[in-house]
């Protein structure tokens, strides 16, 4: 109960440092638009093309862009030596991972409503609006996906040499059968899906979330430990 | 230090197995019925892979072993054998490139057994370079078992992944489902190969232990006199 009530207040305090830096979000969307149209320029004007790729597009947009909002969520928390703070009150390790998590899923769920509508206007897209919710569902499962080992391994290198390199080098491969479940996921209800596979890939996006939020939770208490 | 007698007799044992293996792959086991001589290489790539698998699952042991009990010998292993896992991948991906060519005309295909066994070497090489970032040894031993336990979940796909998905790739061959000229020499290859593997653990976490006493030992005693 006691840990409930510690999440509830770390991610009021987290939501609350996320929008006095509110700055940071638009970088971040100004960052994922840019990658949008870099990406068109690597595929070229076939608009068949551009709306068969377009789900995997807007996938890689996120990832690329939730580096940079995972690398920050535990940045500030070293500024005064607030994390250590946090630790000596004393508030439970899990309840900071988890608060963390849910935070940056808030994030970069809040990237969608943006992302999207952009890339489909720039890649020609059209989505039948019964099939929002399972959109908007894919990409909050993709989200969640990406923030539980993003955290943690931000947790592990934000006071590291080299944390800009390390984060991606450790958490793209790992995110992988992530990225291709929600990639082939969005490219269904995009295109079409003729073979009824949306809920056996929606079903692994669950399972791999379920994965890390869990090992994210076990393992966070012994990095802490070691002092992050 | 101790000397490494058992050590290096299974290192040696390895590669007495894996040249009778290999040449009784290549000159008295029959030729596969559909692939004919190409399939020999089977004898070399099979027993990479499994080896492969057996030392991401010794490393994650070592993990486990490692974070609960803080015992640094568990590290050491653990790093020979993440490693291991390195090196073995990097043996077996172009074996099965070079099987591949001439069997699906291609050098590559983007199927779930070659995606997750690139993905696995990925993470696992990710794990080394943590390690060559962080400085402090209980630090350093505490992340990389805390990443290669979350880099663990990618190997069941690596095994599973060709029965849970439509794949290029065959699913495992046993006993019952191969000649029976081709079971003796695939054994003696499947031994010699973890019996290297295993020498090179045992090496390879011998020289970590050392690298870590000279760092726990601090300036050697005479480069302090020299500068004084």
């Amino acid at each position: 109960m006691i840990v409930l009530r510690q999440l509830a207040t770390l991610i009021a305090k987290d939501l609350r440092l996320e929008w006095r830096r509110r700055a940071r979000l638009l970088v971040v969307l100004v960052f994922a638009c840019t990658t949008l149209l870099l990406f068109s320029f690597a595929l070229g004007r076939e608009t068949e093309l551009l709306v068969k790729a377009s789900g995997g597009l807007l996938v890689l947009a996120l990832l690329l862009s939730s580096t940079l909002g995972l690398a920050e969520s535990f940045r500030v928390e070293h500024e005064d030596r607030a994390l250590e703070g946090l630790f000596l009150l004393p508030v439970d390790p899990v309840a900071v991972f988890y608060a963390k998590t849910i935070t940056n899923t808030l994030f970069l769920i809040v990237l969608g409503p943006i992302l999207v509508p952009v890339a489909l206007a720039l890649y020609s897209v059209h989505i039948e609006p019964g099939k929002l919710g399972d959109f908007a569902l894919i990409w909050a499962l993709t989200a969640s996906g990406l923030a539980a080992p993003g955290t943690l391994y931000s947790g592990m290198t934000s006071r590291m040499r080299g944390q800009d390199v390390l984060l991606p080098l450790l958490l793209f491969p790992l995110a992988g059968p992530l990225l291709i479940a929600s990639v082939r996921s969005l490219t269904l209800l995009i295109t079409g899906d003729a073979m009824d596979e949306l809920g056996a890939w929606r079903g692994l996006l669950i399972a791999f979330d379920v994965i890390y939020w869990s090992i994210g939770g076990v393992l966070y208490p012994f990095v802490c430990e070691e002092g992050t | 230090m101790k000397p490494l007698t058992w050590q290096h007799g299974l290192g040696v044992l390895g590669f007495v197995l894996l040249v009778i293996g290999s040449v009784m792959g290549l000159t008295m086991a029959p030729p596969e019925r559909h692939m004919g001589d190409v399939s020999r290489i089977a004898y070399i790539h099979v027993p990479t892979a499994w080896s492969m698998l057996l030392a991401s699952t010794f490393a994650f042991g070592w993990a486990l072993a490692s974070l609960w009990t803080g015992k640094e010998r568990f590290d050491d292993l653990l790093a020979g054998s993440v490693e291991a896992t390195v090196v073995l991948a990097v043996l077996m991906l172009p074996s099965g490139m070079i099987w591949a060519r001439p069997t699906w005309g291609v050098w590559w295909d983007w199927d779930v057994r070659l995606t997750s066994s690139l993905l696995g070497l990925l993470l696992f090489a990710g794990i080394l370079g943590l390690r060559a970032f962080v400085d402090e040894p209980r630090k350093r031993a505490t992340w990389t078992a805390v990443a290669t336990i979350v880099a663990y979940v990618d190997i069941p796909l690596i095994y599973f992944g060709v029965r849970w998905w439509r794949s290029i790739h065959q699913v495992q061959s046993s006993p019952e489902t191969v000649s029976g000229g081709m079971i003796l020499p695939w054994r003696i290859n499947a031994f010699a190969v973890l019996f290297i593997t295993l020498w090179f653990i045992a090496m390879r976490s011998r020289i970590e232990g050392g690298k870590r006493q000279i760092e726990q030992a601090g300036e050697p005693q005479r480069i302090v006199e020299a500068i004084a």
